[in-house]
């Protein structure tokens, strides 16, 4: 079953429910790399939890999306079966986790950012989107709680820790300006009122970024985080949602039509 | 107070059935048998983790990827409970850890064959926890206090684990031709194994008759074996899987089965390090702990910055 013909253009918001998900999903996919080799068990304890937060919520928008779609669409043939080209994650998110640091600097980055989109979504004239906003917006706020206590505890820990965020920083940032740059649908939907303006949501974001950077003694980021220009929103990914999928997929790949 | 003196009053206590407590006097074998064997517990959860955890960013829907990283992130919290079990009796996390990584204590060695299919995630849940779970019921009246409680609240989460294998076991078996194989390529795998889990024949345990004295074991390890065969016989005709033993018969006159001796040897070459994975697991936890440590350092040194702030 390819879910090829999927691009449909009507007011239901279908391709962006698609990409909340594979935001949600890809994120707690890497985060749940993490489960059973943490620094330490109650971080192992904690980083699992958050990961189950975010394929609960990429649940939630798979499971509208689906009902959105018809024929016979589930929350699984649209996380299985299609290709990584449809996938509509930013590319921060597929970025391998490295160390702790840089996992801990893209939870950051990305949980930032769905705090503050969130929190406009609840706005949202669809009803359903808006339900899971605002119920994700509670896991989302300890998420940024959690990680930013890291990002500071590292930045301002020792040496060594310092230097690993800084490196983290330096591998992160080019990443982070694509979740501001309105994909297509992202435009349609804002205008409709339907879904956020994420241009709007930066002035925020910075904010809170500077904010527990200079907590964490760290340097002000330069520049606007857009050094890769690829946009991973409108399915060009780099090779690592390749792996990710690779392996997420395989069953379902191999044994077509099964239930498991 | 005379060392007699105190040993009856712990006597005493064991034999009215009231809990041993951290700050009870205890005979010292007492402590060390306890210490080593909620320590086995510990590390087994912990180690557990690994052969499932392998499946997380594998399992086949998304419902299940859920429910197995919930899972094994229970497991982590039952390691972190039952350490602060051992910790009571005045061990420390680190030197258990180090026990551990160097080998010094053991785990349950089930951990250390490997999770080949899906289907292995079903039969771990199923048998796996279930032999767990007939291991641990009883534990749930041990008679030292923080080591009962610790096991009543994970032996509520282990019976929803061994559902939720055999659940999956049922939804494979019901499958297509390939998705049934692969059940019975595991039950093949797991079972024996699993009645390994026991431990050693009566005759030739070396703890279980003090343990039993102590009321730290409520039961022999042949007497909670022959309780898991009964069980997960009948369980396996639900399934409609063929337990891979062909002395496995009904004993109308015992009212259980009567099943296949146990290859030992085996069993004592997996305990002394030469089953298909103990050097893996043991490696991923030690890089686990060696990658982690400047976390930790860090996670140190920022919280004692911050108290000297407060303190000045």
């Amino acid at each position: 079953m390819s879910e090829n013909h999927i691009n449909i253009s009507t007011n239901q918001p279908f391709n962006y429910c698609l990409h909340l998900a594979d935001n949600s999903l890809i994120m707690g996919h890497r985060l749940s790399e993490w489960t059973g080799h943490g620094p330490m068990l109650e971080q192992d304890i904690a980083i699992s939890n958050i990961a189950l937060d975010l394929i609960g919520q990429s649940r939630n928008f798979y499971q509208y999306a689906a009902q959105l779609k018809g024929e016979g669409t589930t929350e699984d043939s649209l996380a299985y079966l299609r290709e990584a080209n449809e996938f509509k994650n930013i590319l921060l998110v597929e970025l391998p986790n490295g160390d702790w640091a840089k996992t801990i600097l893209k939870l950051f980055f990305f949980s930032t950012y769905q705090y503050y989109l969130y929190q406009k979504l609840i706005n949202s004239s669809d009803k359903q989107l808006s339900a899971i906003a605002e119920k994700s917006l509670k896991e989302v706020t300890y998420h940024l709680r959690w990680s930013s206590e890291w990002v500071i505890r590292l930045g301002d820990g020792t040496e060594e820790s310092n230097k690993r965020i800084k490196n983290a920083l330096d591998e992160l940032w080019a990443y982070t300006g694509e979740m501001f740059l309105p994909s297509t649908y992202e435009t349609e939907y804002a205008e409709n009122n339907i879904g956020v303006d994420v241009s709007s949501i930066k002035i925020d974001w910075d904010k809170k970024v500077n904010e527990i950077f200079e907590e964490a003694t760290l340097p002000s980021p330069n520049g606007e985080g857009l050094g890769v220009r690829s946009f991973g929103k409108e399915g060009n990914h780099t090779q690592h949602l390749q792996a990710i999928l690779k392996d997420m997929q395989y069953l379902q790949r191999a044994y077509p039509g099964c239930e498991w | 107070m005379p060392v007699q003196q105190l040993e009856k009053i712990f006597d005493d206590k064991l034999e009215k059935e009231i809990r041993i407590e951290p700050r009870d006097w205890m005979p010292d074998n007492y402590r060390k048998n306890l210490i080593r064997m909620i320590g086995q517990h510990a590390h087994s959860e912990i180690v557990g983790m690994l052969p499932e955890g392998e499946w997380i960013t594998r399992a086949p829907s998304l419902r299940r990827k859920a429910t197995l990283l919930a899972k094994v992130q229970d497991e982590a919290g039952h390691g972190l409970y039952l350490y602060a079990a051992a910790e009571t009796m005045g061990i420390s996390r680190e030197e258990m850890n180090d026990q551990l990584l160097t080998g010094k204590a053991k785990y349950s060695s089930i951990f250390n064959y490997p999770t080949l299919t899906w289907a292995d995630i079903g039969a771990i849940g199923w048998l796996v926890d279930g032999a767990a779970i007939m291991n641990q019921v009883p534990l749930c009246r041990t008679s030292y206090g923080p080591y009962a409680r610790a096991m009543i609240r994970v032996c509520k989460e282990e019976s929803f684990h061994q559902r939720q294998g055999f659940e999956i076991l049922l939804t494979l078996c019901r499958g297509s031709k390939e998705q049934k194989e692969m059940a019975q390529d595991a039950l093949n795998r797991w079972w024996w194994p699993s009645l390994m889990m026991f431990g050693p024949n009566d005759d030739n345990s070396p703890h279980t008759a003090q343990s039993m004295k102590w009321k730290i074991k409520r039961f022999t390890n042949d007497e909670l074996r022959q309780k898991f065969v009964d069980i997960c016989t009948d369980q396996a005709k639900v399934l409609g899987l063929t337990i891979p033993d062909p002395d496995l018969k009904w004993n109308e006159e015992k009212k259980q089965y009567d099943f296949g001796k146990i290859n030992w040897d085996e069993f004592w070459n997996v305990v002394n390090g030469n089953g298909p994975c103990n050097k893996e697991r043991i490696a991923a936890r030690i890089k686990a702990h060696e990658d982690g440590k400047w976390v930790r350092e860090a996670a140190e040194a920022y919280a004692s910055k911050k108290k000297n702030v407060k303190a000045a």
